[in-house]
């Protein structure tokens, strides 16, 4: 093994979407990237429901390739409590809505780009710690194979994930009220019954208080079947399983499948976050609370970040000048991108979760009635406004 | 706090969530430092109710 190198200009932590995609765009811009990855393998275990959607894709240089797209949707769908479905079928409407995708190919093939780049990667190597140096962020202390040592890097970008630790270490309030965390767990099933080739949404205070389950198609015969419940709601200890199994219980054409893998792990729901930066440090991803608060996708902002990231760690480096204040570039540049869209679905979910069954029954069924071709949660929530304006009339504004 | 081992799935769910960052996840091992205030957090969030309160 060669032994591993103890000085970059940007040193990222975590390669998942954000940190490979800041990696690659760092590395592009002619910085010298250290990408570390705490896990032996890019990608697994993996955590997440693997629904992207299309439209975001290209623009980030990514071109749709088989060994990850595993399945392209024809849309999705949302059930209420009493079985109504809304369909948002954009496969008539000859849109890209989506895929579902194999997740750890894709992590890997976005490390890839970044090793491409010139990024440097180096596998089972955790951050461990924060190295300071008159109050500044100067490195951090890692370990590789049971060796302690630092690393020294002007810039460190946390993209550690949902359980980051960079940012903490910086003194940047990642934290959350629990009822801004999805407490999720998924099957992924095999030999289930699917009635068509749709993302689907469950909601209702029977099916999970506070969240939604979801399934969505990996096949013809296989699904990613998950739950996501709010933190806030839960009574006993594992009540995110309970609701599941008892979802696939009452399902008999999900029941007939088998689970051969299961993922668990935690979403944050919350507004954005006031700050992402500080002296020496940029979180991205999950780890700056990016992730959309309504349908807890967090892959397209990861990467959104991660691009906006990369290209001011490349001018930081240039200029000198790793300090907070620099960075609001990023700050400023990744808040241009999306962060109204956070603000304006974290107000949609927070009002999602006050009606009532019989609500949801009445607008889903409401929705039912339109023509919606786009999959997006934008035209969604302006047919609600449509016809319920006063569901949305706190952030009407944004619609 | 206690953790049972054959139910933990090692997410890190409990260590995003918790607001004294008093939780470690280090490959398959969870441990708990000394700035656990015992509120619970970690308990809810867990998804297969692999933590509960240690009250021996």
């Amino acid at each position: 093994m060669i032994e591993m190198r103890r000085k970059c200009d940007v040193l990222v932590v975590g390669a998942g979407p954000g940190g490979s995609t800041v990696a690659r765009y760092a590395s592009q811009a002619g910085a010298d990237v250290l990408l570390i990855e705490k896990r032996q393998e890019v990608g697994s275990p993996v955590r997440c429901g693997e629904g992207i959607s299309a439209e975001w894709i290209e623009k980030y240089d990514i071109h749709p390739d088989p060994s990850w797209t595993r399945n392209k949707v024809d849309g999705a769908r949302v059930f209420s409590p009493n079985g109504t479905m809304f369909t948002v079928n954009a496969e008539n409407a000859g849109d890209e809505v989506g895929y579902v995708i194999e997740r750890d190919a894709f992590d890997r093939m976005l490390a890839e780009r970044a090793v491409r780049a010139g990024a440097e990667l180096k596998l089972k190597t955790a951050a461990l710690g924060i190295v300071k140096k008159d109050g500044k962020v100067v490195g951090v202390k890692a370990e590789c194979m049971g060796e302690r040592f630092d690393i020294e890097a002007p810039i460190v970008v946390g993209a550690d994930g949902y359980e980051s630790q960079v940012g903490r270490w910086a003194g940047i309030d990642t934290t959350m009220d629990p009822k801004d965390v999805q407490s999720c767990l998924q099957y992924r099933m095999v030999g289930l019954e699917l009635t068509g080739n749709f993302v689907d949404f469950y909601l209702g205070s029977k099916v999970v208080p506070g969240g939604y389950i979801w399934s969505f198609p990996k096949g013809k015969d296989e699904a990613n079947v998950g739950i996501g419940l709010q933190v806030s709601m839960v009574k006993e200890p594992g009540d995110a399983k309970k609701y599941l199994d008892k979802f696939i219980a009452a399902h008999p054409n999900i029941a007939k499948g088998q689970t051969v893998e299961m993922v668990a792990g935690a979403v944050s729901v919350c507004a954005p976050i006031d700050r992402t930066v500080a002296d020496g440090v940029m979180l991205v991803g999950d780890a700056a609370r990016q992730i959309d608060p309504l349908t807890g996708g967090g892959i397209a902002n990861s990467v959104k970040a991660g691009k906006v990231a990369g290209e001011v760690a490349a001018q930081a480096i240039e200029a000198k000048d790793y300090s907070a204040g620099f960075f609001q570039r990023y700050e400023k540049g990744w808040r241009a991108i999306f962060e109204n869209k956070l603000y304006r679905d974290y107000m949609a979910k927070e009002k999602l979760l006050t009606l009532s069954d019989e609500t949801l029954d009445k607008l889903v069924g409401a929705l039912a009635e339109g023509q919606l071709t786009k999959v997006s949660t934008l035209s969604v929530l302006q047919a609600i406004k449509r016809k319920y304006p006063e569901l949305v009339k706190e952030f009407e504004s944004m619609l | 706090m206690k953790v049972e081992a054959t139910k933990c799935m090692h997410c890190g769910a409990c260590v995003g969530t918790c607001p004294e960052n008093a939780i470690f996840l280090y490959e398959v091992a969870l441990t708990f430092n000394d700035d656990c205030t015992k509120c619970g957090t970690c308990v809810k969030t867990c998804p297969v109710g692999a933590i509960s309160m240690d009250d021996d």
